[in-house]
């Protein structure tokens, strides 16, 4: 297997993260893009553990795992919230610091 | 015959999660309906899965199976319950999406480039067993009782030289958790 063609389905997923937080509305979708990039991280890091036969990326894979799961906890209690003061989650209308 | 077998069925394999998971990434981020989202992204991360168990990262796999499609996909699940989300009808985008596509795409080029660029003849070497094989971090090989290799494993890793972060990151995933709570208690 070459190492590239990890790492460009990983490049591929984190693109589509990048356009999925820049193009979505919902707070929801947002975190869903969110959780695509930190996924393409996580593949880098498990290519390059293979491909250097260390443990290393493994353990870092695992770490990058825990705060997604921390991240998603925190942003469904924001977006929760959001749409608590709001009656919807749409982020466009959060803009009370605009100036 | 074995060597073809296994030189082959790993790209194989590679290539048919590859496009299951690239075409589910982009049904995740453009799909109008909220609740199709939360399920394509379990393909997505169901591939990543397969991708690790391909890698011989079985236990990073079966982790991301555990934690991200049995808690995170049921997380989103839930909240996209509580806020009660908007019907296939509305609009998710917003009226930035041409600008977004062009960012996504110009950053896909960029990294592509790179990549062919700096790795473009990189192979990753598994050997019969479909264990990674080649260079060993020192640290971590350990001879058996006769004389081969000992395959290092994660928990040795974790639970050895990276014990300080992993208790930070379990602090941080408590205090995550507590602030969690904190913030979607009513009152």
């Amino acid at each position: 297997m070459m190492l590239n063609q990890f790492l460009i389905l990983s490049a591929f997923l984190f693109c589509t993260g990048i356009y999925g937080v820049l193009a979505r509305r919902n707070g929801v979708l947002v975190l869903m893009s969110v959780e695509l990039m930190l996924n393409a991280v996580n593949i880098n890091l498990v290519a390059f553990s293979a491909f250097r036969a260390s443990v290393e990326g493994q353990v870092f894979a695992l770490f990058v795992i825990t705060i997604a799961a921390a991240e998603v906890g925190i942003g469904l209690a924001i977006v929760l919230l959001i749409y608590r003061n709001s009656r919807n989650s749409d982020l466009d209308n959060i803009d009370q610091l605009k100036g | 015959m074995l060597a073809e077998y296994n030189a082959v069925v790993p790209d194989v394999a590679f290539w048919i999660i590859a496009v299951a998971m690239g075409l589910a990434a982009i049904r995740v981020v453009t799909t109008k309906n909220i609740v199709h989202a939360a399920l394509y992204l379990v393909v997505v991360l169901a591939g990543a899965a397969a991708l690790y168990i391909l890698l011989t990262a079985e236990f990073v796999g079966w982790v991301q199976v555990l934690v991200y499609i049995g808690a995170v996909v049921i997380l989103f699940l839930f909240g996209i319950m509580l806020t009660r989300a908007p019907r296939t009808d509305t609009d998710l985008d917003n009226n930035q999406r041409w600008a977004a596509a062009i960012v996504a795409l110009f950053f896909m080029g960029v990294l592509i480039v790179l990549l062919v660029d700096a790795f473009g003849a990189k192979h990753i070497v598994l050997d019969d067993n479909l264990q990674a094989s080649g260079r060993l971090t020192a640290d971590f090989v350990k001879h058996g009782h006769n004389g081969q290799v000992v395959r290092p494993t994660v928990g040795s890793a974790i639970f050895q030289q990276y014990v300080l972060p992993f208790e930070a990151i379990s602090m941080l995933l408590l205090a995550a958790l507590v602030g969690a709570v904190a913030l979607a208690r009513r009152d």
